[in-house]
């Protein structure tokens, strides 16, 4: 399979002197989705973080659509991120801002748009996630599921190529999480290539190109679903217990 | 009693003038507070480690030395020795206004790290820069979360603008006690500087607690910002 838009080499990381990532080797094709699974404290999410730099690596090599990105630089570093798009557990929405602000903010302070094309495009992203309707409110007056939408939307204003998601799904409700896992099985069927951390079952299974599993900071197994979800497998062995947790086994 | 009447009477026009050299030493001192200690807070809490150590040890000074002893200190020591010529009432505003400063960095520095760090995460993860999540991310939440304290900060400065008259700066104390040393009326008249003291701190709290209701952030009803 060729095409690779991202591809990390070697990312390693330590925090005071305990390694997290041992060299972690990764590449996503275009349109491509690969879920990482695996326990607590795997280094899933300073993984996902390390791939944009929120957690700067010890060491790694970025490529982003054949270029490799010098990370120290600092500008570059910034054209970077607004190409890797991402999706965080508690959503982190802009407190100060209504949820049309929070997409217009970096549209206007880093694509430099002007206002009113700024506006209509951020209004195009959140009709798109079925929030037209709540585009003047604050986050503290959306649910959790409209907060998740409003960071979805605000992470696709920046036309990312590619989009790290660390556990969209496992901060809300059960009755919340349908309308976030549609917002993303669309951008599934939109093309969009994404790298997901999840515990949600029914989205391993069926959108995962291939799945990953970390353990101790080093990605174990790594297959196609249909190759890595069978019995035997540590991966299997983990999908079933989130499958005894959904009371799919018993 | 007529007697005391009188003279507080004849001696209000004066000391409400104190009042107007009062309100310059404070609005003064907080504005120049405010920028140096959002300066310092964000220094504090983004900066290298060399500048976290200069802007802590610059807060240390100004929080372990009297107010006092500062204004003696850099009127007629540090001023007079590097040949800095200002006149009393410029110099107690400075002092005042470093001394604030210290006070209001911990406050804004407070206010940031109470704020969920994922927020400057998100502005990063959008291709903003350092400077564009702190100016347009950071800095408004922040100074909404920081009013109060601030208001609290405000209210301690007026009062401590008092000192002025250790200098000899005319302002409302240093007038009572000149008119009360005249006429002997020291009652009703540090009555009355007391009352014009209570009223400016009264009117700017009010002014700033008017303030956090207008710019509170809709959906936050019980947490006062």
């Amino acid at each position: 399979m060729g095409d690779p838009i991202l591809s990390v080499e070697n990312i390693k990381k330590s925090f005071n002197g305990v390694p997290i990532l041992k060299g972690v080797d990764l590449c996503l094709n275009k349109g491509e989705i690969k879920i990482l699974i695996g326990p607590s404290g795997a280094g899933k999410s300073t993984l996902l973080q390390c791939m944009n730099c929120l957690v700067p690596p010890d060491s790694g090599k970025f490529r982003l659509e054949e270029r490799t990105v010098d990370i120290t630089n600092k500008r570059e570093l910034y054209v970077y991120r607004q190409q890797v798009g991402m999706i965080f557990q508690d959503f982190n929405l802009f407190d100060h801002l209504t949820a049309l602000d929070n997409l217009t903010i970096a549209l206007r302070k880093v694509k430099k748009m002007g206002k009113k094309e700024a506006t209509a495009r951020a209004l195009a992203e959140l009709s798109r996630v079925g929030l037209e309707e709540k585009t003047h409110l604050y986050p503290a007056q959306l649910s959790g599921g409209q907060k998740q939408r409003v960071a979805i939307a605000r992470a696709l204003t920046m036309d990312p190529k590619v989009l790290l998601l660390d556990e969209p799904t496992s901060a809300l409700d059960p009755e919340v999480m349908g309308e976030v896992i549609d917002v993303i099985r669309n951008l599934a069927k939109r093309g969009m290539t994404m790298i997901m951390a999840t515990h949600q079952i029914n989205l391993i299974r069926t959108l995962a190109d291939e799945i990953l599993f970390m353990e101790s900071g080093a990605v174990v197994e790594q297959g196609q679903p249909k190759v890595l979800l069978v019995p035997g497998t540590r991966s299997q062995g983990f999908c079933d217990k989130l499958d005894i947790l959904t009371g799919k086994i018993k | 009693m007529i007697e005391s009447f009188n003279a507080v009477k004849q001696s209000l026009p004066y000391l409400l003038q104190g009042g107007w050299i009062t309100i310059v030493i404070v609005t003064g001192a907080m504005i120049m507070g405010f920028f140096m200690g959002l300066c310092m807070a964000v220094g504090q809490v983004y900066g290298p480690s060399v500048l976290k150590r200069v802007i802590g040890v610059y807060i240390w000074f100004f929080q372990g030395i009297p107010t006092l002893v500062l204004l003696f200190l850099f009127y007629f020591g540090l001023f007079n020795y590097i040949g800095f010529n200002i006149n009393a009432l410029a110099a107690v505003t400075v002092v005042l206004g470093m001394t604030t400063a210290a006070y209001q960095a911990n406050i804004f520095k407070g206010a940031i790290l109470l704020l969920p760090r994922g927020q400057f995460k998100a502005a990063s993860t959008m291709g903003m820069s350092d400077f564009q999540a702190i100016t347009g991310v950071i800095l408004p939440q922040i100074l909404r979360l920081s009013i109060p304290a601030w208001s609290n900060e405000f209210s301690i400065v007026l009062k401590d603008s008092a000192l002025a008259f250790v200098l000899g700066v005319p302002e409302i104390m240093a007038r009572a006690k000149f008119i009360a040393s005249r006429t002997y009326q020291y009652l009703p008249l540090y009555i009355i500087a007391g009352l014009i003291y209570f009223v400016l701190t009264w009117a700017g709290v009010m002014g700033l607690a008017k303030l956090a209701k207008t710019v509170r952030i809709p959906g936050y009803a019980n947490k006062g910002i």
